[in-house]
């Protein structure tokens, strides 16, 4: 991926998190555990099951709907993240053959079955984590992981982490560019001048760092880094988490999809 | 490479998750004790530091393919083993949260492949003995190549056992293993030969700086060995408690990455010629060598009770095809009515 559109990325997800809809609105914890939730229940799910994934999925539609972010955004990073869990799973049909009867005349190797698995909790987990984040805006997350009792020295490290990558990420594009402006096809994009332009920005990243230090310190920084708006969780937000449960549970624990297929088959 | 969370079962992933956040917690306790308020901005700077310089890629030499840094290392010279391992883990939180890579069950696991082999393996067991107070600048790229190699070899085998452990993946664990390793053995070198060539380019232009750094260290005074070994045997213990307590409670959890592989011989025979040899691989150097685990007329009847495919008839999967078809259909029609809603209300 091209270095400017991992750059605009970030600040595209950025953006969609300072939206002001039901879902954003929510407590951050509340998103923060449900959304945890989710993801332990959806591969909690033995490895050749497929058809009970998908009343999965209208957790995260709900949450793309109703928190208005773009679908072609979503599944634009779900596919760039994609070759690894592809990688390790495209082998499933090859070395499990045994054969399952779908529908009568066809009959597919059990592989099939555990690939598509992984590739529906695939698609599941990333696009959930990705919401979250798109809804609930990474200060906001790191805030919610503090008052849940994650060390307040990782936390400020989240957040600084956060602060700078906009200004980092910037500061090496440009020098990105000036280097590939000097060179041509591979020639100049060896590791030697990687190794320089690493270098310089690093130094670069110390100094700056020297001087936000003087100016936390004039602002009167004393090792903490507090927030003003205070999150209440509110009787909407337990209704949010109290559905959401119920929700996984259900579904975890009845099979809905076969059900409901069988409801219509004996119907017609 | 990143574990995804497609590839855990619960089991892996929660006590991969409680052995990264026992190294966080003890990491920013012992960072507490004994830190200046200087350090925590250029901690954070480096986070976004390692996270800009992944974004510059560089052609590897002889490939032609490009490559990323990694980046931990550099981080566990510079800032030392603690401060390190904190940074790691924000600019892999970072990364999960806004490129999804891993996710955010496996971020645990991340973690722990990316932040602990460096930070409080690699660090004090190899690159403090050899590099030493880093003022020998041959010493120090051996040290530097070395762990950043030993560090990414580990973590590529962690990536290849909590895939195995997790059972989603087919692959058998020895090709797995000899598919990770060389791979890695590249990337390692280059990760290596860019730490080396980083760390001595800041020492030529800006010597105050690392010498500060070192100085400072608070873990340079300390025995770092006896210390790490410690933590190590914490977490061990940590780590044992919650295998132990997830098999005891969760049955599709370890215990069931189990029965597969006391169920695969069954499973085995019934497949023919697809992948005969492999089979014979990985029953000879399989990762728990006898199949033991229970008496064997116990495991017959558990094998009957419930086979390793659960023994579907066509009825009900045709029930499943239809019902997966009725249910996308409804939350895809619940999705375009929010939409709707939502626009008609703007």
């Amino acid at each position: 991926m091209a270095f400017d559109e991992q750059y605009y990325n970030i600040g595209y997800l950025d953006r969609l998190s300072y939206q002001d809809t039901f879902v954003h609105r929510l407590d951050p914890r509340i998103k923060l555990i449900t959304t945890l939730l989710f993801l332990f229940t959806v591969i909690s799910f033995s490895k050749y099951e497929v058809a009970a994934l998908l009343p999965f999925f209208l957790f995260p539609v709900i949450l793309l709907t109703a928190g208005e972010i773009p679908l072609w955004f979503i599944l634009k990073k779900v596919v760039i993240v994609s070759p690894f869990a592809i990688f390790i799973g495209i082998f499933n049909p090859l070395l499990d053959a045994s054969p399952v009867t779908v529908l009568p005349g066809l009959t597919l190797a059990a592989g099939w079955f555990s690939f598509a698995s992984i590739l529906l909790k695939f698609i599941l987990t990333v696009s959930t984590a990705l919401l979250l984040v798109a809804t609930t805006s990474f200060p906001t997350v790191c805030h919610g992981l503090r008052q849940l009792g994650v060390p307040s020295i990782f936390v400020s490290q989240l957040l600084f982490l956060y602060r700078y990558i906009f200004v980092l990420a910037e500061e090496a594009m440009r020098m990105v560019r000036a280097r590939d402006m000097r060179s041509f096809g591979h020639e100049g994009t060896n590791v030697k001048v990687f190794i320089r332009i690493a270098g310089v920005l690093f130094l670069r990243t110390v100094e700056r760092a020297e001087r936000i230090y003087s100016a936390m310190l004039a602002r009167g920084f004393q090792g903490d880094m507090p927030t003003r708006k205070r999150y209440r969780i509110t009787a909407r937000d337990l209704v949010f988490a109290g559905s959401v449960t119920f929700y996984l549970f259900v579904f975890r624990f009845y099979p809905a999809t076969e059900i409901l297929g069988r409801f219509f088959q004996e119907l017609f | 490479m990143h574990m995804a969370d497609a590839l855990l079962s619960p089991a892996v992933g929660a006590t991969m998750w409680a052995g990264s956040l026992a190294a966080l917690g003890y990491s920013s306790k012992r960072l507490k004790e004994n830190i200046d308020n200087k350090t925590i901005p250029l901690m954070g700077v480096m986070g976004a530091f390692i996270f800009a310089a992944q974004m510059i890629n560089f052609t590897i030499p002889g490939t032609g393919s490009s490559g990323h840094l990694g980046g931990g290392m550099i981080l566990a010279a510079i800032l030392g083993p603690y401060a390190a391992f904190l940074v790691m883990a924000s600019v892999l939180t970072a990364q999960a949260l806004f490129f999804a890579d891993g996710g955010l069950l496996a971020l645990g696991c991340n973690i722990w492949n990316l932040g602990i082999y460096p930070c409080f393996l690699a660090y004090p067991l190899i690159y403090k003995p050899i590099a030493g107070d880093g003022t020998n600048s041959r010493r120090l790229a051996v040290a530097a190549v070395i762990s950043a190699l030993l560090a990414l070899q580990l973590g590529a085998f962690s990536v290849v056992l909590e895939t195995f452990l997790s059972g989603k993946s087919e692959l058998p664990f020895t090709s797995f293993v000899l598919l990770m390793q060389p791979i890695h053995l590249a990337i390692g070198l280059v990760e290596g030969f860019v730490t080396v060539g980083i760390i001595s380019y800041v020492k030529t232009s800006r010597p105050e700086f690392l010498e500060n750094s070192i100085a400072s260290r608070p873990l340079a005074d300390g025995t770092p060995v006896k210390n790490t070994l410690i933590a190590f045997a914490i977490l061990a213990v940590i780590t044992g408690g919650a295998i132990s307590w997830f098999a005891s409670t969760h049955p599709d959890g370890l215990e069931w990455s189990i029965e597969k592989v006391t169920g695969k011989r069954e499973l085995a025979q019934q497949t023919q010629g697809i992948s005969a040899t492999l089979r014979k691989l990985q029953e000879k150097t399989a990762f728990l060598p006898d199949y033991n685990f229970k008496p064997p007329s116990k495991e017959k009847a558990a094998g009957e009770k419930s086979p390793v495919w659960p023994g579907i008839e066509a009825g009900t999967s045709i029930a499943g095809v239809v019902g997966g078809a009725i249910v996308l259909s409804v939350i895809v029609l619940i999705g375009f009515a929010i939409r709707t809603f939502k626009k008609r209300q703007d």
